[in-house]
């Protein structure tokens, strides 16, 4: 039955080298731990990913509770925290894995850099690994306002601070983050969630296929 | 394989003149024992990953995400502390040729240097040796940079007194079911509230809760009157009835009224016997 189901849709779009050219490559000796216990530095990247998987997960589910307003940010966060089902484990999946991933890219930056793994043919996949760092700490900044709780909040005033101390376009880049020049308040909560839900993750997408599709085309780096 | 803009498209489409190229090449170039990655080897990243997630549960589980007391722009004193990894980014700024009018070099000139260092590193260290030893100054520079953040989120994290900044947490806020028609919450409201909160929670780095008091009521009055520790005196003003009422509100809500509803039940079985006659 499905094998029919696939027969029909291969015939007319050619799905298969799609997933062929994913699914088809073989996997050297010296990056399989299998072979070799010491090329489990080459797992990082994939883990990074994985914990980026669980962070879009559990965060669509608490998008389902959130409320993106002063009056009731902290409030629902608190609701989910202690009134929702489960809602302790999602919310400490997403708080948790923001450390998470950051270690692993840490790690996994580390491993490529001393095996000079950025070196030609793959400086453009380094770059877009340095970006992708980038917007994940990003996201972690811009995440941090969003309970809402004093912590978040002064956080925040310092971190616009920051951006603001930046010369020339200074104030620009705070108004554009916070919605005012000086004040840290409900335009800066939704715009903080607005660059936390939807513009980082589209940038964190584009550029993950783009690291993607270039380890695929050119290949895992050979052994030292 | 033909690249780049020499390539033959059969007629407006997008498919490539040639050979139909689906398989990547092989990685024969690689000596040793190659393994397919599907379906072989991502059985075995599988169980990487499972593993790793048990682990990942375990922390979720054993450390409940933390909450503090929702923002209030007034609360005095509160040291704003960033998430542990832009610690070392704010340790940074405390140091002297990173602050006040040099703050520029702390906040963009460092980091920028040292960020778009690693965006770049690829073209600046470009020469084609990858072991470590045959680019001995990327390697230095990396792990001076390395060793530095891990010194610069030590030293930040070291400095935080984190017993104190605990008290903002939600977890260790005192919860009270207030008796808002008690004659004394007005009383309540009127002098004490600004300082031990709405409902007897207290305040963190101001004043204590008012629950479970070692006191009676005629230690609370006096010390309304007079103050403790750091509360100064003549905090309250009213009259000795208010005085009262206010003693009584703080002794019932702080869980004095737990003496009733004892001495039930135990003889409600033989009282029910002859009373069978409803016919």
């Amino acid at each position: 039955m499905l094998n029919k189901i696939y027969d029909w849709i291969d015939e007319r779009l050619d799905v298969t080298p799609i997933w062929r050219d994913i699914a088809d490559h073989e996997v050297p000796e010296h990056v399989n731990p299998a072979h070799h216990f010491s090329a489990f530095v080459y797992c990082f990247g994939g883990l990074t990913f994985f914990v980026v998987v669980i962070q879009i997960l559990s965060g669509m589910f608490l998008t389902m509770y959130y409320v993106p307003d002063i009056e009731n940010a902290w409030e629902s966060v608190r609701y989910l925290q202690t009134e929702v089902a489960h809602g302790q484990i999602v919310r400490g999946m997403h708080h948790w894995g923001a450390s998470v991933v950051i270690v692993m890219i840490f790690l996994h930056t580390l491993r490529v850099f001393f095996q000079g793994a950025y070196k030609k043919p793959r400086e453009l996949n380094w770059v877009v690994g340095v970006l992708l760092f980038f917007v994940i700490l990003g996201l972690g900044f811009t995440g941090y306002l969003l309970p809402w709780d004093n912590k978040a909040f002064f956080a925040t005033q310092v971190g616009l601070e920051i951006a603001e101390s930046v010369p020339f376009i200074g104030t620009e880049i705070k108004t554009l983050l916070a919605g005012d020049p000086t004040i840290v308040g409900a335009q800066t909560l939704t715009r903080f969630f607005a660059i936390h839900v939807f513009f980082l993750p589209a940038v964190l997408f584009g550029l993950l296929a783009a690291h993607f599709i270039m380890i695929r085309r050119q290949g895992i780096s050979g052994p030292l | 394989m033909q690249k780049g803009k020499g390539m033959k498209f059969v007629g407006d489409s997008r498919i490539k003149v040639g050979p139909k190229q689906t398989i990547p090449k092989d990685y024969s170039e690689y000596p040793g024992r190659t393994e397919p990655f599907w379906p072989n080897f991502l059985l075995k990243e599988w169980l990487v990953g499972a593993v790793f997630l048990i682990g990942f549960l375990c922390l979720v589980a054993a450390h409940p995400s933390p909450l503090e007391i929702k923002a209030d722009p007034n609360t005095s004193g509160y040291i704003p502390l960033p998430d542990w990894y832009f610690l070392f980014l704010y340790e940074l700024l405390k140091y002297e040729f990173a602050a006040a009018e040099y703050v520029v070099i702390g906040t963009i000139g460092i980091p920028g240097l040292a960020f778009g260092a690693l965006l770049l590193a690829p073209f600046l260290d470009s020469k084609p040796g990858r072991r470590p030893t045959q680019r001995p100054i990327a390697v230095i520079l990396m792990l001076l940079a390395v060793v530095s953040v891990f010194w610069l989120t030590y030293e930040s994290a070291s400095a935080v007194n984190w017993e104190e900044r605990a008290e903002y947490s939600v977890s260790n806020m005192t919860e009270v079911e207030v008796d808002k028609d008690h004659a004394g919450y007005e009383v309540y409201a009127n002098n004490c509230m600004s300082c031990h909160g709405d409902s007897l929670q207290g305040v963190p780095g101001m004043a204590p809760d008012l629950v479970d008091l070692p006191y009676d009521a005629a230690a609370i009055k006096d010390i309304a009157q007079n103050g403790i520790g750091e509360m100064p005196a003549d905090m309250f003003t009213g009259s000795d009835e208010e005085l009262n009422q206010l003693a009584d509100f703080i002794m019932t809500a702080s869980g004095g009224e737990a003496a009733e509803g004892e001495g039930e039940g135990s003889d409600s079985e033989d009282s029910s016997e002859g009373e069978d006659s409803a016919e």
